[in-house]
């Protein structure tokens, strides 16, 4: 489905990722676990169009990525949840939603898919109405991935969902992710936390200093001493 | 006393609705597009001679005029960002300054030329009627203006909250790449928001033209009161605008009234610099701290 081949990214003359090929399936949850800095969120911005890709390609169902313009790759079916959550602090629940539904083909169905969003996450209809940048930031990271559901995606890419959120909120949120892959949405998810991610994804790639250094299913990474000892404190 | 009183805050908000107009174009190009627009003024100017020659050649009633000033100036404003303002973007302050300050400049100047200094009116039907309410004087071209005016800024805030286009124009402004998340075509989101803004300025033109002078430089005026009332109503927020562009008209009348005629633009400035010492980043910015 989705597919890098040698991408090298870079914001100015310094890259930020190097030759980092990877693959996504349909309905796939995969990881991209790493330390903080080491070009996870980099990948994601180069996938999305919002940082200029260098080298190499980036395949989504046969359409090349690296040339085309963000919103129209989000057009592809391609939801991207930023890091830090960055809901339309000025806007409503309600709206922030229905802003996640802007492209023609998700405009079509938003009714339906809000309903979904909202069942998933009951706290959004409890406070459609609030503006978003006054809810607690475990409240805003639901928003920001329900308005990444808002499109429809066939791909979901999450970074860092836990970022800044207390365990309980944090588990609350990895919890909700699983319910969506298991609805059939495939998943990049991008996590510093690594034991927390690899209990979530089918299988992962770690970064390091903007390159891929390891593969492999979840079960082979957890066993791995490598990644043991610099990710796991085992 | 009190009905002269009652007369400044009057007159006041009739030329505060013009004021407002002006200043919810330069807020919502500066929140969308991140651009100061310093030739606001003059697409005023342009606005007021659309009305003045469609008023001396055919007749029209400078208010009818709006018809053609709102939609000719909406597309001049598209243009300007598809041609001008988009490719400066992401260069930093000077060049946006240079840009539109160079465009306010040679607009002046072109009106210099092909319109003369001469001051324009016209004369319409209705141009020496007033209403009269217990004693309260009220012009009616100033009292059409205001109407369509707020008429206008009501427009413009449903268009805000209900479309789809406008939630995007909304969102572009709080977070430019998340909008592009979104699958916002941003180039299309600025054209339109600067249509809109430069349009409004249009219809501020059309509507002075009923009771106020055109000249090539008469776009200054107002720039300056557009930019205090930007400032007080906090940047980028189109309803603190139009609250701030109606206290200035009053602020304005009340100095004009109490403290002597050419005193009308202290009194607002007082107000203004009182403002920001108490709130530093305008009424709708939060206290200060």
């Amino acid at each position: 489905m989705l597919k890098l081949s040698s991408v090298t990214a870079s914001y100015g003359a310094v890259p930020a990722v190097s030759e980092v090929s990877i693959d996504v399936g349909e309905g796939e949850a995969v990881g991209l676990l790493g330390a903080n800095g080491a070009g996870k969120s980099t990948v994601l911005r180069a996938i999305s169009g919002l940082v200029k890709v260098t080298g190499g390609s980036i395949d989504f169902f046969g359409t090349e990525l690296t040339r085309l313009p963000a919103h129209r790759v989000t057009a592809l079916g391609i939801a991207h949840v930023p890091e830090g959550r960055q809901v339309f602090p000025e806007l409503t629940v309600k709206e922030n939603l229905e802003i996640g539904a802007y492209i023609p083909s998700a405009r079509a169905d938003r009714a339906r898919t809000l309903e979904l969003v909202f069942s998933i996450f009951p706290v959004l209809a409890e406070r459609r109405d609030q503006l978003a940048g006054t809810m607690s930031g475990g409240e805003q990271q639901m928003l920001a991935v329900g308005r990444g559901l808002m499109l429809k995606p066939r791909l979901l890419m999450l970074d860092e969902p836990s970022l800044g959120l207390a365990p309980v909120m944090a588990d609350a949120t990895f919890e909700k992710v699983q319910e969506i892959h298991a609805m059939g949405t495939a998943i990049l998810l991008v996590e510093q936390n690594v034991s927390r991610a690899l209990s979530l994804v089918d299988r992962a790639y770690v970064v390091e200093s903007g390159r891929v250094i390891l593969q492999g299913s979840s079960a082979e990474l957890a066993n791995n001493r490598q990644v043991q000892t610099a990710y796991l404190g085992l | 006393m009190l009905i002269t009183l009652a007369q400044a805050v009057v007159n006041g908000l009739l030329i505060g609705g013009i004021y407002a107009l002006v200043s919810i174009g330069v807020t919502l190009i500066f929140g969308v597009v991140k651009v100061v627009n310093f030739a606001q003024g003059e697409f005023v100017m342009l606005g007021m001679y659309v009305s003045f020659f469609l008023a001396t050649r055919l007749g029209m009633d400078p208010i009818v005029s709006l018809v053609v000033s709102v939609p000719v100036l909406f597309v001049l404003g598209m243009l300007l960002q598809h041609y001008l303002i988009r490719r400066v973007l992401g260069l930093g302050d000077m060049p946006q300054i240079f840009l539109t300050f160079a465009l306010s400049l040679l607009m002046m100047n072109v009106a210099l030329m092909a319109f003369s200094a001469n001051y324009r009116t016209i004369q319409t039907a209705y141009s020496n009627l007033a209403l009269h309410f217990g004693g309260l004087y009220v012009p009616v071209p100033k009292l059409i203006a205001f109407a369509v005016a707020m008429g206008l800024s009501a427009l413009l805030w449903v268009f805000l909250k209900t479309t789809d286009l406008g939630k995007a124009m909304r969102a572009a402004a709080q977070n430019y790449d998340v909008a592009m998340l979104m699958g916002i075509n941003p180039d299309r989101v600025f054209a339109v928001a600067v249509g809109i803004a430069i349009a409004l300025a249009g219809a501020a033109g059309s509507l002075l033209m009923a009771f106020y002078p055109a000249y090539p430089m008469v776009g200054q005026v107002f720039v300056l009161m557009a930019f205090v009332a930007v400032v007080l109503g906090t940047l980028g927020n189109v309803t603190g605008a139009l609250i701030a562009g109606l206290m200035m008209g009053v602020a304005e009348s009340l100095g004009i009234q109490f403290v002597g005629a050419d005193s009308g633009m202290i009194v607002v400035f007082v107000m203004f610099l009182v403002t920001l010492m108490i709130r530093p980043n305008g009424l709708f910015g939060g206290w200060a701290r």
